[in-house]
């Protein structure tokens, strides 16, 4: 089966899951006064679980043709990109969401530039250092000073 | 009028307020540029200057400017780094991106400089003509009109998306649908969906879901497959647009402007409608294999939504200057500076207080000329970006997209939950579905679902489908609009 099918087959289970909860375990909890009104909360997602389910189906049934074309990347070949590099800058980017408050703006920003170019093949260290340090800290000054958009800018524990 | 008018031009060109008029272009322009930043933020920041200003006139013509230029920034950012920070400009990537990728980036940002000039400009022109007129026609629409117009702008972009993929653009229209009724809606007051997550109590952000469909899927794709951006290397030679392009793009922006203006009048229609509608109507019109460019660098895709929303946000200003209802976030946000000054805005706006109705009129005038004057000149600058090294650009693209997110709801979780839509969106380009949809349902879908429930409340059931003869007309345009492609399409088979 290809992707966009199987795809189709993980979306119509959303809309069951969705659908379920907006049939069966939404309106358990209304007020009794909210019962006697023409819209309930339910109502907009039913509507949208039953037309959901119906554009997945077409999907999945292949009621629309289609001409295949090629795409820019070919997912059965994955590996003859550069997946590598890809993963690894996704898990930096999960490590960043999670050090960003505890480590602060400034480390975490400037480590997270640093390590990504490092990652995509950068060596040149005299280049990336002060470009991370510089970029930071200019985006810190504007967001937070100029901005007035509060981001911790050093570790908790040094009293940032 | 003619009266009012140089009342109007005499405010407006005093030097404290031609100074806020460029101050106010050049703030929104560097801020729109970038991502998560858009005009309702930057207003949102600006209000306690504009207020400490004192001088109503000058507070509005600045927040105005701030306003225009921070649309065009957006745009800078969907064109270059296919970021669209606002969700005006979202449909600005879909052909603006393709342009800047085929080295044309000086073309397709003079492009948009020009497009959103002139939609900027008849606006500003139409508002003056017809304002006090459109204030009625703009009470005409009901919740019910509301919601069949938001079906029709979501099934036109279903229709529109190409042979084969009308069911994949309305799954993704029903996911974003979906989205947009996670969390707690003011309608209710209940969470719903949101699974127990107390992060979840808010709903998702759209500056994340925007980040996650454009900008992180298109990095990814960038690291695994990295192409080369043809022509420019930051040298940008092909600013000027020739005599043929011209002419092509001359009536979609003639086009583009009176509807855009006109979508923008209807209070929760905007600028965003304005910019999609304007993208399928250009895209539908235009000769076959004209159709077939769009999407990959063409020329009128671009024009069309960059006029349209320029448009739409000066049209936009009529309820709000005529009758104090604001047609989007950013005229809300406009209005709470308004009441803050002092100016009651609505009907006797026009004969209280002429100087501040007018000039802020003619500062639009201003306004888009100093943006073009501006944004001309700092193109090929600021078209440098493309020719940023990969392996620093990627790293960069990846921060900002990060930080949009970040800065929008200033959520740690907001980040993973970035990721993770970002991962699910690069595996649904992988298979050829379309994104755009997904946004757009996701945007639209807070507002559907409050007309939806208003006119379901007046009507006491779905009686106000067939007895409101607008909506039933609507809704029967909308329902062609999704059968007829898909019909014809077998019938050719």
């Amino acid at each position: 089966m290809a992707l966009d099918r199987w795809i189709a087959l993980i979306l119509l289970g959303i809309c069951f899951v969705y659908g379920y909860a907006a049939w069966f375990t939404m309106d358990g909890s209304l007020a009794p006064f909210m019962k006697r009104n023409p819209i309930w909360p339910s109502t907009f997602p039913k509507v949208l679980s039953v037309v959901g389910v119906f554009a997945t189906l077409v999907i999945l049934l292949g009621f629309e043709k289609h001409e295949a074309k090629e795409a820019e990347i070919d997912y059965r070949r994955l590996g003859d990109y550069f997946l590598g590099q890809a993963l690894l800058l996704l898990a930096l980017m999960v490590i960043y969401a999670l050090s960003l408050r505890p480590l602060g703006f400034l480390f975490s920003t400037s480590a997270f530039l640093i390590l990504g170019s490092f990652i995509l093949g950068e060596r040149k260290w005299y280049v990336m250092l002060p470009v991370a340090f510089i970029a930071t800290g200019t985006v810190w000054y504007l967001v937070q000073e100029v901005l007035g958009i509060y981001m911790r800018p050093l570790p908790g524990f040094i009293g940032g | 009028m003619l009266e009012g008018l140089l009342i109007g031009l005499t405010t407006a060109l005093s030097i404290q307020n031609l100074l806020m008029v460029v101050a106010g272009c050049l703030i929104g322009t560097f801020i729109g540029m970038l991502p998560g930043l858009g005009p309702m933020s930057i207003i949102a920041i600006m209000i306690p200057v504009a207020i400490s200003m004192g001088d109503p006139s000058a507070a509005l013509i600045l927040l105005a400017g701030v306003y225009y230029g921070a649309i065009f920034g957006g745009s800078t950012s969907a064109i270059l780094l296919n970021a669209p920070g606002v969700a005006g400009t979202v449909a600005s990537s879909f052909d603006g991106y393709p342009m800047a990728r085929q080295g044309r980036a000086g073309k397709a940002l003079t492009i948009a400089a020009i497009a959103s000039f002139a939609g900027g400009t008849i606006g500003a022109l139409l508002l003056m003509i017809f304002a006090p007129a459109l204030s009625s026609v703009a009470l005409l629409f009901h919740s019910a009109e509301y919601f069949a117009l938001m079906v029709v702008g979501l099934s036109a972009i279903a229709a529109f998306a190409g042979t084969g993929q009308v069911a994949k653009a309305m799954i993704m229209t029903i996911l974003g649908l979906i989205m947009a009724t996670v969390g707690e809606g003011a309608l209710f007051n209940l969470p719903r969906f949101t699974m127990g997550v107390m992060d979840l109590q808010s709903g998702f952000g759209f500056i994340t879901l925007a980040m996650a469909m454009f900008a992180l899927p298109e990095a990814l794709f960038l690291v695994l497959k990295p192409k080369k951006i043809e022509g420019d290397d930051g040298q940008i030679k092909d600013l000027r647009i020739t005599r043929s392009e011209a002419r092509a793009i001359a009536p979609v922006v003639g086009r583009q402007s009176l509807q855009g203006f006109f979508i923008g009048v209807l209070p929760g229609a905007g600028a965003t409608i304005a910019s999609f509608l304007g993208y399928a109507v250009e895209r539908n019109i235009a000769p076959k294999h004209e159709q077939e460019e769009f999407g990959n660098g063409s020329i009128k895709g671009l024009a069309a939504p960059e006029t349209a929303n320029n448009a739409a946000c000066t049209g936009s200003f009529v309820p709000l200057l005529t009758l104090g209802i604001p047609g989007s976030g950013t005229t809300a946000i406009l209005l709470g500076a308004l009441i803050a000054l002092n100016v009651t805005p609505g009907p006797r706006l026009m004969l209280d207080e002429p100087q501040i109705f007018w000039a802020v009129i003619m500062s639009m005038f201003i306004g888009n000329l100093v943006l073009l004057i501006l944004n001309l000149p700092l193109i090929p600058y600021i078209a440098k970006v493309l020719a940023v090294p990969r392996n620093y650009l990627i790293p960069f693209i990846l921060f900002f997209t990060l930080m949009g997110a970040y800065i929008g709801q200033n959520n740690a979780t907001e980040l993973l939950i970035l990721v993770g839509f970002g991962i699910a969106a690069t595996a649904l380009k992988f298979a050829d579905y379309p994104l755009a949809p997904l946004l757009i349902g996701f945007i639209l879908g807070g507002m559907m679902e409050d007309n939806f429930a208003r006119s379901m409340q007046l009507y006491d059931g779905i009686a106000f489908i067939w007895e409101r003869p607008m909506t039933l007309a609507l809704l029967v345009i909308a329902a062609g609009l999704v059968i007829l492609p898909s019909l014809r399409a077998r019938l050719k088979s």
